[in-house]
């Protein structure tokens, strides 16, 4: 801050009041780091699985694609991973965000159109693996 | 009353000569920039395949693209290296590797191994599914 209010010239000390509520308390930012690594563990663990159902579906039609991807086992896959990376890549948005914004307003802006976009991307991505996996 | 106080000043990013950890930090950092707007290709992939034989079709027609397959070749390494880079992360997390031949060695794994798994899944990809 350009302009601190309430600091002592003499001490180049800002004081308490000054600063209380600009730092990480009263955030998610603890939780947004512990739920990162979550979901990076989680993706780890499914890279081979989804590697193996993406060369499946290589070069088949709709109708056998929509087959494989209506299994059991492979749209449970497909879930957990679509869940785990719309998570992961809405918290690393949300930090980029926060780095490189810092209107108050755009910020704030962006951060919501984030929340948008990952929720959009990762309930469109379920729609289709629920259509595909109940048969129709 | 407002006194200005010239604060000490931490020096700013082209002060410092630079590094192959400075490098790869922004690099995974664009991967995952990346990777974000990439996703709305799975879903769209994933929608076209739940909509029918005409959406298939059109998502099929710009996959198979020249730029189609510039775009889902690029979204691999981006993939494949946020992974790597993202593991070397981890080991950092554990509190291990901060040395600086490890720390150098974490990070060429990480941008030697995302290009080598890149090649691979290709060569891969067309030896089973015949291309896209």
């Amino acid at each position: 801050m350009s302009n601190v209010p309430f600091s002592d010239p003499s001490t180049k000390r800002t004081a308490l009041k000054g600063v209380r509520g600009l730092g990480a308390s009263g955030t998610n930012a603890t939780s947004d780091f512990w739920w990162q690594r979550i979901t990076a563990i989680g993706m780890l663990l499914l890279t081979v699985p989804v590697i193996i159902i993406v060369m499946m579906l290589l070069g088949r039609n709709q109708a056998g694609a929509g087959q494989i991807l209506g299994t059991p086992v492979i749209a449970l896959i497909m879930l957990l991973f679509v869940v785990a990376s719309s998570w992961h890549m809405k918290i690393g948005m949300q930090v980029v965000i926060e780095d490189y914004i810092h209107g108050e307003k755009i910020k704030l802006v962006a951060i919501i159109a984030n929340n948008f976009f990952s929720l959009a991307v990762a309930l469109a991505s379920a729609y289709a693996i629920f259509k595909l996996s109940s048969g129709v | 009353m407002t006194a200005k106080i010239n604060r000490p000043l931490s020096p700013h990013l082209q002060t410092y000569r630079w590094t192959l950890t400075m490098a790869m930090s922004i690099v995974h950092r664009a991967t995952g920039l990346a990777l974000y707007f990439g996703t709305i290709l799975l879903a769209w992939w994933l929608m076209a395949v739940a909509s029918g034989p005409g959406a298939y079709a059109i998502f099929s027609g710009f996959i198979g693209s020249w730029i189609g397959r510039l775009i889902v070749f690029g979204y691999t390494w981006a993939l494949m290296h946020h992974l790597l880079s993202g593991i070397r992360h981890f080991v950092w997390d554990l509190g291990y590797g901060f040395g600086p031949s490890e720390r150098e060695g974490l990070t060429w794994a990480a941008l030697i191994g995302g290009i080598v798994l890149t090649v691979l899944l290709w060569v891969l990809a067309y030896a089973f599914g015949g291309g896209r």
